[in-house]
């Protein structure tokens, strides 16, 4: 059975109020799919319709070919994923060793089992030296962490992830993100919730942005190319008249202009690039830096974002 | 309903009530003062009396202590119960829970066994500290051991069911509101019906006769059976999830 999840048309309103319309998508085995969105653009309520935590109000979703709709796939929906909520929910009084014991004594683990996967997941996160410790003394970063190694502790091929960076330190943040990646390797299947772009654009295969409404799918790479125009900023010793014409009569053309730069835009800046270097040099013009400017994913999102309002 | 995982459910209460300072203090605090306190207090009313009078006096007021064991076996639930439900609601614990296969009535049933367990040990654990003293104190005066006895092992026998009635009415109201202040002092009324029960003893409208404890005992199981199911109907997982502040 493979892996994926299918979201056909998914809505849910609380009341008069939508939080999630018409939400269509679909998440390949083994790829990490980036959820992203402002804060209350519904991402949360979707993955708890899909975890079947709430009811949907519309529309269909299969997880795992499982149906979230069905009462009776529900419990092998559960079953087969691993879920790190929004709030960590963890028992701040039990250490964080029993917290995870307590999840995998339940999936029924044995207890040689138990605390391999413990002391495997524990070691990676650097908190195996912390295991007798009460979670309520933990980090808001170490929290996560256990938290994410709880969603972890059956080895679920599967994994939601709400937001899992949210509030950390740059440090700690790193190192959730690192663990994303090996779990990626390890060929797992990760739905994440994120904000953060460069989050989304560092981990992830796919990425939808969601307002209320799906507003775009694609791979970074893809939304990145889809909606902005793309500028090269080449920085040189002098940029004079001679190098700005030398560029024009390729064909190009300049956005703004220095003393020292030219932003040139581009459509294929991979291809386009070693040409407009060339002509520059030829031109007599000593260059320092090549850098893309105002292409970033971030101005994608912020003019979808932006538009969807 | 998988009694593995209601277990690993009230095992996993149990550690977490092993840190509280509150119900320890309640499950030690109820022995000593039903089991040492009342005794003494026995003691006291009968030694500077006559013969005759402390052999009629010490058994009925060796009886009138026994409804402290059943206001006993419904106070400690609601003790505990603001680590149960509500400390889950609290922490946001159940969000991960209810993301497992754990079925509401594995998780109930959880929460009932970790619930019930501590109070009936702890009613108990008294009953035998005061049957033992009483005995110790009154022995010589009735010539006999008063304890055990019938009319104990009725009352002994009404403690799970009130307790476990206790327990349940406390989920039923931890689950449905949305804050844990008002789950406590609703928890605290529980109480009443007993209060009205005690009043209804005192004014022989209904003696703690042992035939009486016994319909009160039946009766209690069959409210327990009842609010079982009232209890999975008022769990609404989403109701849980989303409406808590
Ligand atoms: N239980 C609820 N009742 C009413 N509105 C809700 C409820 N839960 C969430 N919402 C609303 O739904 C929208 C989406 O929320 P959420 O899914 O948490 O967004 P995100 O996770 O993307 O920040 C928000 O506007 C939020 O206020
Ligand atoms: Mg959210």
């Amino acid at each position: 059975m493979s892996i994926t999840i299918d979201v056909e048309n998914l809505t849910k309103s609380y009341g008069t109020f939508t939080a999630v319309d018409n939400v269509s998508l679909h998440v390949d085995e083994g790829e990490v799919f980036g959820f992203l969105g402002p804060n209350g653009a519904g991402k949360t309520t979707t993955v708890r319709m899909l975890a079947c935590l709430i009811s949907k109000t519309s529309g269909r979703a299969t997880v795992g070919g499982y149906d979230i709709g069905n009462s009776s796939d529900q419990p092998k929906i559960r079953g087969m994923i691993g879920f790190l909520p929004e709030n960590v929910g963890l028992y701040e009084e039990l250490s964080a060793y029993d917290n995870l014991d307590f999840y995998g004594r339940y999936y029924k683990l044995s207890i040689q089992r138990r605390r391999e996967q413990i002391e495997y997941f524990l070691k990676m996160l650097g908190l195996w030296d912390k295991r007798e410790d009460a979670a309520g003394t933990f980090s808001k970063g170490m929290k996560q962490k256990l938290a994410i190694t709880r969603a972890l502790i059956h080895d679920p091929k599967l994994l939601f992830l709400d937001e899992p960076t949210a509030n950390l330190d740059p440090e700690a943040s790193k190192t959730v993100r690192d663990f994303i990646l090996e779990l990626k390797k390890e060929k797992r299947t990760i739905f994440l919730n994120t904000h953060l772009l460069d989050e989304a654009e560092r981990v992830c295969d796919q990425v939808a942005i969601l307002k209320t409404k799906l507003i775009a799918t694609g791979s970074p790479e893809d939304l990145r190319h889809s909606q902005s125009t793309r500028k090269v900023r080449v920085q040189l010793e002098l940029a004079d008249d001679a190098v700005a014409g030398a560029v024009k009569t390729l064909g190009f053309q300049i956005a703004e202009k220095t003393s020292n730069s030219l932003v040139i835009v581009v459509n294929n800046p991979e291809k386009e690039n070693p040409e407009i270097l060339k002509a520059i040099q030829t031109a007599g013009g000593r260059i320092q830096f090549v850098t893309e400017v105002g292409s970033s994913l971030e101005d994608v999102y912020l003019k979808l974002v932006r538009g969807a309002e | 309903m998988d009694l593995q995982s209601a277990w690993s459910v009230a095992a996993k209460d149990f550690r977490i009530y092993r840190k509280k300072i509150n119900v320890i203090r309640a499950s030690i605090a109820y022995p000593l003062i039903v089991g040492v306190l009342f005794p003494l207090i026995l003691n006291y009313s009968i030694q500077k009396q006559p013969t005759a009078v402390a052999v009629a006096l010490a058994p009925s007021l060796m009886d009138s202590f026994s409804i402290w064991f059943i206001i006993g076996a419904i106070i400690i639930p609601t003790a505990i119960a603001s680590y149960s439900l509500v400390g889950e609601k609290l922490q946001k614990s159940l969000e991960p829970l209810l993301a497992t296969p754990m079925t509401d009535g594995d998780i109930l049933l959880g929460k009932s066994i970790s619930g019930l367990l501590i109070p009936v040990a702890s009613v108990y654990a008294g009953a035998i500290i005061f049957m033992a003293l009483c005995d110790h104190f009154t022995q010589g005066v009735l010539g006999y051991l008063y304890y055990p006895n019938w009319h104990m092992g009725v009352i002994l026998l009404v403690v799970p069911l009130a307790s476990l009635m206790s327990v349940e009415i406390n989920i039923i109201i931890s689950a449905r509101m949305t804050d844990a202040r008002s789950a406590q002092q609703l928890g605290t009324l529980l109480i009443l019906p007993f209060v009205g029960l005690y009043l209804a003893a005192d004014l022989k409208i209904f003696p703690f006769t042992n035939t009486n404890l016994l319909i009160l005992a039946g009766a209690l199981a069959l409210i327990d059976i009842a609010f079982f199911f009232v209890s999975k109907a008022t769990f609404q997982r989403e109701e849980i999830l989303t409406r808590w502040k």
